[in-house]
């Protein structure tokens, strides 16, 4: 749905992003991650042919972002780091403007503005002022926005920004519903928000993109198993030494009702065996985690040059 | 429905929407209403006088009414009509609604001509509430229509020219009064261009008076339709608005 290759992009002397080459099969949901700086918003910007590459191709929809681009902006939905929305304008009336904009037909305006509505949570404001609203509903009329023509390809910079934790799961649950049926491309530094949502990541740092993988294929490689977290009933010394026996254990470490495990990522998926071998030696388990933020690790890893010496 | 009339529905309702259509109409109106009123008193003073003195048949409407109030809304577009356009593109771009309509399966063309055109509706609705003064003239009296058809012709064609030095600037910035104080300058610049073709040479010259605002509205304020004139406010919008064109390009392409 998305092919992108050796896209490059530079401002003046200043190369924004460099040789990109990647690509997005229909229905899947990718997330863009990179620091700030790193050139994910130039890239978005050129798949929704908001501005055109130096060079290289970007193709969306089986269209060429530079000759094809009003077919192109047909079939994406964008929503910029900032929302594009009119202060003074009712919510209904700017979602159903947005949708003129993008060729939904006359007949069926109102119909998709209201499905765009419901789907973004906004119908019970539909009439109030943009101007009036929080910031976090400005940026779900910037998804509705985003969605209003039914797109085939959703292109969404940080889309969670400025949302309460409630509305954050929401809107994630949004678009994982979305999946299958669009295209997305999500940009975010938000961690956690690419493990809950994107199932596939594209890490990007100083215009090159320096990993892009499964998630899971990627903290194998990367051998960031982490580091688990049980909380036990009552401090054990038999769990603790059922643990240490599972294969792939390297050490654990035992402070007050809490066992620090840290694993061996070339073991692979261990922690399973660990719960069980813990439960085996009686250890009533009230908390069983993840501490070593696996994909923090391999991020910083990444794009930070210095943390790989 | 066809995008540029989208922008210009939407920009055009965007007026009215705030208070800012309301002031502009309000402030036009109110201030050509007072120069009319006046206009009229010393007209009749001077008419009175005229006949009182047996002075022959004095000033006619046309001379002392209705040019002058042409020559008014002239003057009172020329202040006010920077504060209109100021706001088309700079506005956007501030708030960054303008990523809405460059990601959008919109032209640039469409987009400048459909700004541009929520302006004119403005004008238009300004200039037909203005109306009120040919219906009390011709109930009153007995104007010629000519300067009148004339003058409506001449005042849109001068005001449309002054939006599209508006929509020019507003779309070079994203700060409005830069946007406003540029219109503003550009405007004069072009309405008082004549005065150095005075000193100039003759063939500088008559390019210089050529290309003045005024000089090609005189022969409107006559009741003269010359299809000349007309041109030139045409060719003088296009020129703007493909020069705003360009720089929304380029937009894209920084």
């Amino acid at each position: 749905m998305i092919e992108v290759s050796h896209l490059t992009k530079a401002y003046g002397p200043r190369t924004a992003i460099q040789d990109l080459n990647f690509s997005v099969q229909e229905g899947e949901i990718v997330g863009f991650l990179g620091p700030n700086g790193a050139g994910k918003t130039t890239t978005m910007k050129i798949l929704t042919g908001f501005m055109p590459a130096s060079s290289g191709t970007a193709k969306v929809a089986g269209y060429d972002v530079f000759e094809n681009p009003i077919e192109v902006k047909r079939n994406v939905g964008y929503l910029p780091e900032t929302p594009p929305v009119h202060m003074e304008m009712t919510v209904r009336d700017f979602i159903e403007y947005a949708a003129r904009l993008h060729d939904v037909t006359s007949a069926e305006v109102r119909k998709a503005a209201g499905t765009a509505m419901e789907k973004t949570g906004l119908t019970h404001v539909s009439g109030r002022l943009i101007g009036n609203l929080s910031k976090g509903y400005r940026q779900r009329v910037g998804l509705a926005q985003a969605l209003v023509h039914n797109p085939k390809v959703l292109v969404l910079d940080e889309p969670t920004v400025g949302l309460d934790p409630a509305q954050i799961i929401e809107i994630r649950e949004l678009i994982k519903g979305l999946a299958g049926e669009h295209t997305v491309i999500l940009s975010t530094h938000i961690l956690p928000e690419v493990q809950a949502t994107c199932p596939r990541v594209i890490i990007i740092s100083g215009g090159r993109i320096v990993a892009q993988d499964e998630l899971s294929k990627l903290t194998a490689k990367y051998n960031a198993a982490g580091n688990l977290t049980i909380q036990v009933q009552s401090a054990s010394s038999a769990a603790a030494d059922a643990v240490k026996g599972v294969k792939g254990v390297q050490k654990v470490t035992s402070s007050g009702n809490r066992l620090y495990v840290d694993l061996d990522a070339a073991a692979g998926e261990i922690r399973p065996k660990v719960l069980q071998a813990a439960l085996k030696a009686g250890a009533e388990v009230l908390e069983f985690s993840s501490s070593g933020a696996k994909l923090e690790e391999i991020f910083i890893r990444l794009t930070n040059p210095e943390a790989v010496k | 429905m066809n995008k540029t009339w989208i922008i210009t529905w939407r920009d055009f309702k965007s007026n009215f929407t705030s208070p800012i259509g309301y002031i502009f109409i309000t402030a036009f109106l109110g201030l050509l209403g007072y120069m009319f009123f006046f206009n009229l008193y010393h007209f009749s003073l001077q008419n009175l006088q005229y006949q009182q003195y047996n002075m022959g048949k004095g000033v006619s409407i046309s001379d002392g009414i209705v040019k002058p109030l042409f020559g008014n809304m002239n003057v009172l577009m020329f202040i006010i009509m920077p504060f209109l356009t100021m706001r088309l593109f700079a506005e956007e771009k501030k708030n960054h609604s303008i990523e809405l309509l460059l990601t959008a399966p919109v032209t640039t063309t469409q987009m400048v001509l459909g700004k541009f055109l929520s302006a004119v509706m403005v004008l238009a609705l300004m200039l037909l509430l203005t109306l009120f003064y040919p219906i009390v003239l011709a109930i009153a009296g007995n104007p010629d229509p000519g300067p009148i058809v004339g003058g409506y012709m001449g005042t849109i064609l001068m005001g449309a020219s002054f939006i599209a030095i508006g929509v020019f600037c507003s779309a070079v910035t994203e700060n409005q009064i830069v946007a406003a104080s540029l219109s503003f300058g550009l405007i004069l610049f072009f309405w008082l261009i004549s005065w150095a073709s005075q000193s100039a040479g003759p063939v500088v010259g008559d390019i210089l008076n050529n290309l003045s605002l005024i000089s090609h509205y005189n022969n409107f304020s006559r009741g003269l339709l010359d299809s000349s004139d007309a041109v030139f406010y045409l060719s003088f919008i296009g020129f703007w608005l493909f020069l705003a064109h360009r720089v929304l390009e380029s937009y894209r392409w920084r």
